[in-house]
């Protein structure tokens, strides 16, 4: 009885925040139509609803209502499993995602593992999409996408190392309670290059302009989600946008201290997590509207010869300042006790 | 059956047909899918160990990296099924004899009195609040085992420095780019502004 109620229970958790999610997600692609808009001094979509805001719905719909193709000569199977596998590891890695002081679904101590390994999963549903279809532009995105994610990922690992050194913790609840203390004890300040770094990489990871070489409509028409229709197609945007969301709540609980108001004790909750999540989507949308794609080659070189040498480089200066407990940030920091 | 015996059947049937798929698929890329699927099954077996450290690090390591590298190679290979059956009977005794023999080495091994269930009582479950796997492998890497580690660090490094000078060839021809010297570049070298007259227009 104990156990029914406990899944039921979970399962309700899960809804609560799965679908907020993908409501967030329907908006957020709203919103980034608007903002490029406004940037681009256009006024962006407004016919649907009041000011637009059916504009989401009406996607859908249209999306939903469209033939699903399958080209011949494609691998059935895997043609039609790719979008859920791109799609479901970017919803199972909210399962450890602290949205406030205890407000999670698993609360475990490998959380930023966890993350990492689910974030790594993604690349399956492109891979198996660009060599599913059977078409040498959607293959040629695949491989592309496949070398950029293994690329930032080591990158991207190497930048939450840094986290793990000053908060001493795997568990995201405990990364955020470590950044207690107000604006400046935030690990943005004294880890500045890898939350550049952990942002850029994420933008990387997620095939956001200016890294989506994997989409690159102006060479390869629009890479490895070329061949899908309908709600296959549907299911690929969804999943991109659910890691964008996912990358700026990560970034905003590693770095800028998740649920903690920066001024230290007054009126933490759910909605600086909430505002800081807004912010860096928003940085997102920011670089699309700004930047050029960047050139393959130039992206593999940022990827090794930039971003790994700046993260192996803080990562030991973080272990020298924490040994010798160079204030203000490193003098407080947990040695873990061995 | 509890929940748990029952997950664990259920990755356990998911892993043995997948590795079984493994080596009877005919395409490589099916395969080497097949392949992340015993993986990804047998990090949930680890989970139920509690054992989450290697079972998430197998994700993240061989399913996240190495798994995507192998895809890359054999998605690049043409590989024509047909020819690699051919020598399938010419091959089959040799075949047999080795699983045979490794078949044997198992049993012999697991049949002794050492490696019997009874001497491996189920293990008592860690209570709720102590230290995490992760936690009590770092503890033990970095202080009993630190010699060790160190060395396997350092083999490593060598073979990562060795399979960088095996691959590493400079050709001739290949034009790089220099950023430093692109940033680098002022107005002056490379623009000349021209001061012309006017002319009339002509017609």
């Amino acid at each position: 009885m104990d156990a029914l109620i406990l899944t039921i229970t979970t399962l309700l958790k899960i809804v609560l925040v799965l679908v907020p999610l993908i409501l967030c997600v329907a908006y957020l692609t709203l919103a980034e139509r608007k903002v490029i808009g406004s940037m681009q001094v256009r006024v962006g979509p407004n016919r649907v609803g009041f000011k637009g805001l059916g504009q989401p719905f009406a996607d859908v719909f249209k999306l939903l209502f469209k033939e699903v193709i399958v080209p011949t000569n494609a691998s059935r199977f895997l043609f039609l499993t790719a979008p859920i596998l791109s799609l479901a590891p970017a919803l199972a890695a909210w399962a450890v995602i602290p949205f406030a002081d205890g407000w999670q679904l698993a609360d475990i101590n490998a959380g930023l593992l966890y993350v990492l390994a689910m974030t790594s999963l993604g690349v399956y549903g492109v891979i198996i999409a660009g060599w599913a279809s059977n078409s040498k532009y959607a293959f040629l995105g695949a491989m592309r996408s496949a070398a950029q994610i293994v690329a930032y990922e080591i990158a991207m690992g190497f930048a939450l190392i840094g986290v793990l050194m000053m908060a001493g913790s795997l568990n995201l609840g405990d990364i955020v309670r470590a950044q207690a203390g107000g604006l400046f004890s935030w690990y943005l300040f004294p880890l500045l290059p890898l939350a550049v770094v952990y942002f850029i990489s994420g933008v990387a990871e997620t095939n956001r302009a200016p890294f989506d070489v994997a989409e690159g409509e102006s060479e390869i028409v629009a890479g490895f989600h070329v061949d899908y229709s309908g709600f296959g197609f549907a299911l690929f945007f969804l999943a991109e946008y659910a890691n964008m969301i996912m990358i700026a709540a990560l970034a905003s609980i590693m770095f800028l201290g998740g649920w903690l108001s920066p001024i230290d004790g007054v009126g933490d909750g759910i909605h600086w997590f909430l505002l800081k999540t807004a912010a860096m989507l928003f940085m997102f949308l920011w670089l699309r509207a700004t930047f050029p794609r960047y050139r393959y080659d130039q992206i593999m070189r940022l990827g090794w010869k930039v971003f790994i040498p700046v993260t192996i480089v803080w990562i030991a200066v973080i272990g020298f300042a924490i040994y010798f407990e160079v204030g203000p940030w490193f003098s407080t920091v947990r040695s873990g006790g061995i | 059956m509890t929940f748990e015996l029952f997950v664990f059947y259920f990755f356990a049937a998911i892993m043995v047909f997948a590795a079984a798929r493994v080596i009877t698929a005919k395409n490589p890329v099916h395969a080497a899918l097949f392949l992340v699927l015993t993986f990804f099954t047998c990090a949930g077996i680890w989970l139920l160990l509690e054992a989450e450290f290697l079972a998430i690090t197998l994700v993240l390591v061989y399913v996240g990296a190495v798994m995507v590298l192998f895809l890359f190679v054999v998605m690049m290979l043409d590989v024509n099924v047909v020819p690699l059956r051919e020598g399938f009977v010419a091959y089959l005794p040799v075949g047999i004899l080795v699983g045979l023999i490794m078949l044997l080495e198992m049993v012999f091994l697991l049949t002794q009195k050492y490696f019997r269930a009874e001497q491996f009582p189920v293990p008592a479950r860690a209570p709720a609040d102590a230290m995490g796997n992760t936690e009590s492998l770092g503890r033990l890497l970095y202080s009993e085992y630190l010699f060790q580690f160190e060395i396997a660090a350092i083999i490593l490094l060598v073979a990562i420095v060795a399979a960088i000078a095996l691959t590493m060839r400079r050709r001739p021809h290949t034009k790089y780019q220099k950023p430093a010297q692109q940033i680098d570049v002022r107005k002056q070298d490379r623009l000349r502004i021209v001061k012309m007259p006017a002319e009339k227009r002509t017609s």
